[in-house]
């Protein structure tokens, strides 16, 4: 992993804006954000703020329409879908709210998904995505599919997935929406453990306390960067 | 993604809504099953004729007594004979070799058993102008003729008939209507020409038949092969002119005979066998886009129920074509199992037809593979669309999918 400190995240005067019928929503209007490696940033703001299209761009599924996005050294604004598409193989690992893990399949093979789409022969992926489990305590539970997990088992196997391609970024989207208050806590643990260890992590959450177990906290309001303020 | 991984995933899919994926081959299932019986019965049907044909010799036309009427009975006309004969020979521009025959159903004793066959009484060269070949001993000749001999060659099951082979029997004696014939030869097995079993009938002179068996001068068929090069209907033109002038048919009487090209008979069947496998086709050609129709419209709920799959697939890092292949090999893993079904269910169907119709419907692997490439064309055709729904699927609208 590279040094902490250089810059992962440079966002540069982005726009996004959409029709909704005959109305123009313009969700982001000019935002500019560093994040350094090894960060750990919580995005904040009612909705409508804009923090999801933040996020969305951030996590390369939608691109702006104006200024300049780059990710780890790459220019990603003005990517075309496969590259993106590789892009978030490669550079972004999503924990969701709602989990998003696949239904029908077993959390290793959930957790071997993203590198079957990096092209990763069977064997090795299977090594490394019982690897990942295996850290994230679910050593047990490997061959389950999530309709028989716990919540906060799911959202365990949803981190080993996203970071089982190593990525510059862990995208989290309300990552404690959906979890009781002690589950929360547990995740929120092991989101602190990954930032210890290196991982820059860039969490999108209306909850002020899950916000400040992060070391800075940027606020959105209308489209623009109202706050952006770092803590100890 | 590799190959493999995307036929597990589309299996594994499949597996996961059989019944529903049964329901949707069933289209497919029946339209390759058509293909296939329809290409067998075309094959089969073909090749029966093509037998017939060979069986019934080269190019021959039939001339037989046309139908007249006393006290309001029909029979059939006595006033073909040997002068025909002898005038198509001697006018007959067209005409290579006329051959009569006058036959009957006669009761044959061999030893102590006892058969009831049909003898014919022809001249000898039947067996030339028919095609028919001698097994054992020889065909009877024209000197056996003009002295009225009791000679007969038999057809290539009599022998068996009597527990005696081909070789056996010959220069033995059977009786035929109490009257005792020498066995000069045995013809070689000949086939069904599709009217009788010639192979199950007796020959002798056509003299012989007419003053020991018969008892009359009127033949019942003159076979007239015309000269080479000649066509059929031109043959027939000149046949019935020489006949109308030796049975002296005034202008506007109708004929007393008819004048068949055998040939005929066996365009009407093979007519019928392509009406028959045109009707397949149409059955295949409906059903497979009937299936196919079913099958987009299951991808299509299949696309939609699995929407946010396909969002969580493209936000860990599956590109548009990644998708694309997943979800058109689903498709064409389902019409290839109905492919798959279907070349079953035809072979079932066409040992049926053979069984029931007596037609050899053989399937070929031509129309094996023709089957699997129809049912693979339907799905890459029929998938495509939702497939491609599928693959531009914004990922964003797509995880918020509920």
């Amino acid at each position: 992993m590279s040094t902490a400190g250089e810059p992962v995240i440079t966002i540069r005067g982005i726009g996004r804006s959409y029709a909704m019928g005959d109305a123009v929503v313009h969700a982001l209007r000019g935002v500019d954000l560093d994040v350094a490696r090894g960060e750990y940033v919580a995005i904040m703001g009612p909705s409508g703020s804009g923090k999801s299209t933040l996020m969305n761009i951030i996590g390369c599924l939608d691109r702006p329409d104006t200024g300049e996005y780059t990710l780890n050294g790459r220019q990603v604004a003005r990517m075309g879908d496969s590259e993106l598409a590789h892009v978030r193989n490669r550079e972004i690992g999503f924990v969701f709210q709602t989990f998003n893990l696949l239904q029908r399949a077993t959390a290793l093979r959930n957790v071997e998904l993203p590198l079957v789409y990096a092209g990763v022969g069977r064997h090795e992926r299977h090594e490394r995505a019982s690897a990942a489990l295996v850290r994230v305590g679910l050593a047990e539970r490997m061959h389950h599919r999530p309709n028989e997990l716990s919540g906060g088992q799911r959202q365990r196997v949803a981190i080993a997935r996203a970071l089982i391609n190593r990525p510059s970024i862990l995208l989290a989207d309300e990552p404690t929406g959906n979890l009781d208050s002690h589950t929360a806590t547990e995740i929120l643990a092991t989101f602190d453990e990954l930032h210890a260890a290196g991982n820059t992590i860039v969490l999108v959450t209306h909850d002020d306390e899950v916000a400040h177990r992060a070391r800075r906290i940027i606020r959105l309001r209308d489209g623009k960067i109202e706050t952006d303020i770092a803590h100890a | 993604m590799q190959l493999g991984e995307l036929l597990l995933v589309a299996l594994q899919s499949v597996r996961a809504n059989l019944f529903r994926s049964m329901l949707t081959m069933l289209g497919i299932i029946i339209g390759v099953a058509s293909v296939i019986t329809m290409l067998a019965v075309g094959a089969g049907a073909r090749g029966a004729v093509d037998k017939q044909i060979e069986a019934l010799g080269a190019g021959l036309l039939s001339i037989r007594p046309g139908q007249v009427f006393q006290m309001g009975v029909a029979k059939a006309s006595e006033k073909l004979d040997i002068d025909d004969v002898t005038a198509l020979l001697t006018d007959g521009a067209t005409v290579a070799a006329a051959v009569p025959e006058r036959s009957g159903m006669e009761q044959i004793k061999f030893m102590n058993q006892n058969r009831n066959l049909r003898v014919v009484g022809t001249t000898a060269n039947f067996a030339v102008v028919q095609d028919y070949s001698i097994d054992a001993g020889r065909m009877f000749d024209a000197a056996d003729d003009v002295a009225k001999r009791a000679v007969v060659v038999l057809g290539a099951k009599v022998p068996p008939m009597f527990d005696e082979t081909a070789e056996s029997i010959v220069g033995k004696t059977i009786y035929i209507r109490g009257l005792a014939f020498r066995v000069e030869g045995v013809f070689r097995e000949k086939g069904t020409t599709g009217f009788r079993n010639v192979d199950e009938q007796a020959w002798v002179p056509l003299n012989t038949g007419r003053y020991r068996l018969f008892g009359t001068t009127a033949l019942d068929l003159i076979s007239v092969k015309p000269m080479r090069g000649v066509g059929m209907q031109q043959a027939i033109v000149d046949i019935e002119r020489i006949m109308r002038r030796e049975h002296q048919i005034r202008p506007g009487q109708n004929n007393d005979f008819s004048i068949q090209d055998p040939r005929q008979f066996l365009d009407f069947q093979q007519t019928a066998a392509n009406i028959f496998a045109y009707l397949l086709a149409s059955i295949a050609s409906v059903s497979l886009v009937v299936g196919g129709i079913g099958i987009m419209n299951i991808m299509l709920v299949t696309v939609t129920e699995r929407t946010r799959e396909i969002g969580i697939r493209k936000a860990l890092g599956a590109t548009r074509f990644s998708i694309l292949v997943q979800f058109l090999i689903e498709a064409m893993i389902i019409c290839l199992l109905g492919g798959a079904i279907g070349v079953l269910l035809g072979l079932g169907v066409s040992r049926l037809l053979t069984a029931v119709a007596g037609w050899q419907a053989t399937v070929s692997l031509t129309a094996i593979a023709m089957a699997f490439g129809f049912s693979a064309g339907v799905g890459l055709f029929f998938g495509l669309w939702p497939a491609r729904k599928a693959a531009r699927m914004d990922p964003i609208a797509a995880l918020r999918y509920e």
